[in-house]
């Protein structure tokens, strides 16, 4: 499969005060086209800066990045703002739903963003939602809904817009295991039967057995790898 | 537009806080424009389509110095002066001290020279004939139970009669009317009594004149008649100024009260008032939405999209409370006005005021919306949403 992620002598070192903490150290590391990755490892590990870094949330102090052969490293904050939109979609561990906005609105926010008609944005944000089985909960806000429907209203609003990469951060951590699983079957059956790539940091082992792949870090260091 | 119901929502993400907010806009943009109002009634003060056409003539230096009434026969024969009229201030107040009255004492002829106000030719003649005469404004009449035949006390603020008392009785002989209500109100709300009564009775006057009224036979002239109306006095220890009412109302009040630095200064700490609570309102709402706005930004908004947003909803704040406060300025005015019984004849919000409310509400809303929006643009996402 080609590679779709190319992380290059990635290093991100963060400035607190006077002190100077390399969070990553020279990462090397390739994704390819369809897959579903875990990273793992324990926290302070920089899964979450990895993460971010590849989601081009935030920019490393030395190396490269590219995905889909082009460089996001050394673009600017308008011009990483332009790629996300287009080209990853983002899930987090507390949902992040704009609570005062419905299920359908939550997952039209990333299409306000793109040149659809109002009629379109509506009609593919209900093809989302009822990819994730939550058709019947479009009108609900995210506080009438559980944490796993709100979890699946936020994976809606990530794939919305076709993007090429999904990244999740701790997609699980706050669900109980029967709604984690649900989560997790969803992120899986988008892999398989959608192609889309996808990078999971988590804590939670079963998680990381609905990856193809599995990464561990370790005080900023790439140490294992495994296949699912 | 497509960003509005975002924007809607989180205007209204804590309810109470926001309907709170508009109301003390909505009270700050009541209060400007009453007050502008206020200001604009001043400035259309003497404004008729009759007052091109007259003039008034006063002491140079101030409006209580008093004239010569030798200078009304000369005025009378400056060329292009149709008729002269005077008057002086009397100041009456009306059982207790706080009922002030405009209250005029006036030549026989005064009447003539207003064709804004109203008189029956019955009650004009009893006017004329009784010298302990005054006739009232019908919002006086009906706002103090005054019926013709009246005997009224008046008291007047400066002049005491020969025996030093200031009360003053007259005898109710008329009542004005206001030909148009919109713009009569003052002539609905004063008193005329006889300049010769007043100058016989008060030792203080000795037969001076406040002011002259001089009706010119062509409006176009006017400017020359006044010139050669203060030429009579020139380099005399009585120089006149002479201007249109307009000029001659607002140079009045100038010399009484500055209205429009008294209403700009209310303004300028209401708005300064309005300015700090309602920026402190956008502060606290952009810093409970720091892990949404970072999710915003996530998902792909660009900067300048999330400054726009937290300015159009700052903007949309004031916009929203200001058009209901002006909007309660439209409905109460006519009340106000209505209630007063025309003594109050302030204008409904114009054109200009609309303007200059909108003006406002735009300044404000994009001061109060900078600061949060630049820190919502300089947002860090990674910090925010582990801060989250």
């Amino acid at each position: 499969m080609a590679t779709l992620v190319e992380v290059r002598n990635v290093s991100r070192v963060y400035t607190r005060g006077r002190q100077k903490i390399e969070v990553l150290h020279s990462i090397n590391l390739e994704i390819a086209q369809g897959d579903f990755l875990a990273l793992m490892g324990p926290s302070g590990s920089g899964k979450t800066t990895l993460l971010n870094l590849i989601g081009g949330l935030d920019t490393p102090t030395t190396g490269t990045i590219a995905v889909a052969g082009q460089r996001i490293d050394n673009l600017g904050q308008s011009a990483l703002s332009r790629w996300r939109a287009s080209h990853v979609g983002f899930v987090f561990q507390f949902y992040n739903l704009m609570p005062t906005l419905s299920a359908q609105r939550n997952v039209e926010l990333p299409l306000l963003l793109t040149k659809l008609s109002a009629a379109q944005r509506r009609q593919n944000a209900a093809v989302a939602l009822r990819l994730v089985n939550l058709g019947d909960r479009a009108g609900h806000k995210p506080g009438e809904l559980s944490g796993g429907q709100q979890q699946r209203v936020a994976i809606a609003r990530a794939i919305v817009s076709d993007p090429t990469l999904l990244v999740c951060d701790e997609p699980t951590g706050d669900l109980d295991r029967q709604s984690a699983e649900e989560v997790l079957g969803l992120l899986q059956v988008l892999n398989r039967e959608h192609g889309k790539t996808i990078i999971v940091v988590t804590h939670d082992p079963k998680a990381a057995d609905f990856a193809r792949q599995t990464l561990r870090l370790d005080k900023g260091t790439l140490v294992g790898a495994g296949q699912a | 537009m497509k960003y509005l119901h975002l924007i809607w929502a989180s205007l209204f993400r804590r309810k109470l806080r926001t309907i709170l907010t508009l109301v003390s806009i909505a009270a700050a943009f009541l209060l400007f424009g009453l007050l502008d109002a206020v200001r604009v009634s001043f400035d259309q003060a003497g404004r008729s389509a009759a007052g091109a056409q007259r003039l008034q003539t006063g002491a140079r230096l101030s409006f209580i110095d008093t004239l010569p009434s030798s200078l009304g026969a000369q005025i009378a024969a400056v060329p292009g002066v149709k008729e002269v009229a005077f008057a002086n201030w009397f100041g009456g107040a009306y059982q207790d001290p706080h009922n002030q009255i405009f209250t005029f004492a006036v030549s026989p002829n005064y009447i003539d020279l207003y064709p804004e106000m109203e008189l029956t030719a019955d009650q004009r003649q009893k006017f004329d004939s009784d010298l302990n005469a005054i006739v009232a404004g019908s919002a006086l009449v009906k706002r103090f139970g005054w019926k013709i035949g009246d005997r009224i006390p008046l008291q007047s603020q400066i002049f005491p009669d020969r025996q030093g008392s200031k009360n003053w009785h007259f005898n109710l002989a008329g009542i004005l009317k206001a030909r148009d209500k919109k713009t009569g109100g003052f002539y609905d709300g004063m008193v005329l009594l006889h300049w010769k009564n007043f100058d016989e009775t008060t030792p203080y006057n000795q037969g001076s004149v406040g002011w002259y009224v001089t009706r010119v036979a062509d409006a176009s002239q006017a400017d020359r008649v006044a010139r050669a109306i203060d030429a009579l006095s020139a380099n005399s220890a009585h120089e006149t100024r002479t201007q249109t009412e307009q000029a001659a109302t607002a140079s009045w009040m100038k010399q009484l009260v500055d209205i429009g630095l008294i209403v700009g200064s209310i303004m300028g700490a209401v708005f300064f008032t309005l300015l700090l609570l309602t920026g402190n309102t956008m502060m606290q709402s952009v810093r409970e939405r720091t892990a949404e706005l970072a999710v915003l930004r996530t998902i792909g908004f660009p900067p300048g999209a999330v400054l726009g947003i937290v300015l159009a909803e700052s903007l949309l704040l004031l916009v929203l409370g200001g058009i209901v406060g002006l909007g309660l300025v439209s409905i109460l005015v006519p009340v106000i006005v209505k209630g007063s019984g025309g003594m109050l004849n302030l204008p409904t919000v114009g054109a200009s005021s609309w303007a200059m409310g909108l003006g406002l509400m735009l300044l404000i809303g994009l001061a109060v919306g900078a600061l949060p929006a630049w820190r919502a643009v300089r947002l860090k996402i990674v910090d925010a949403l582990a801060a989250h």
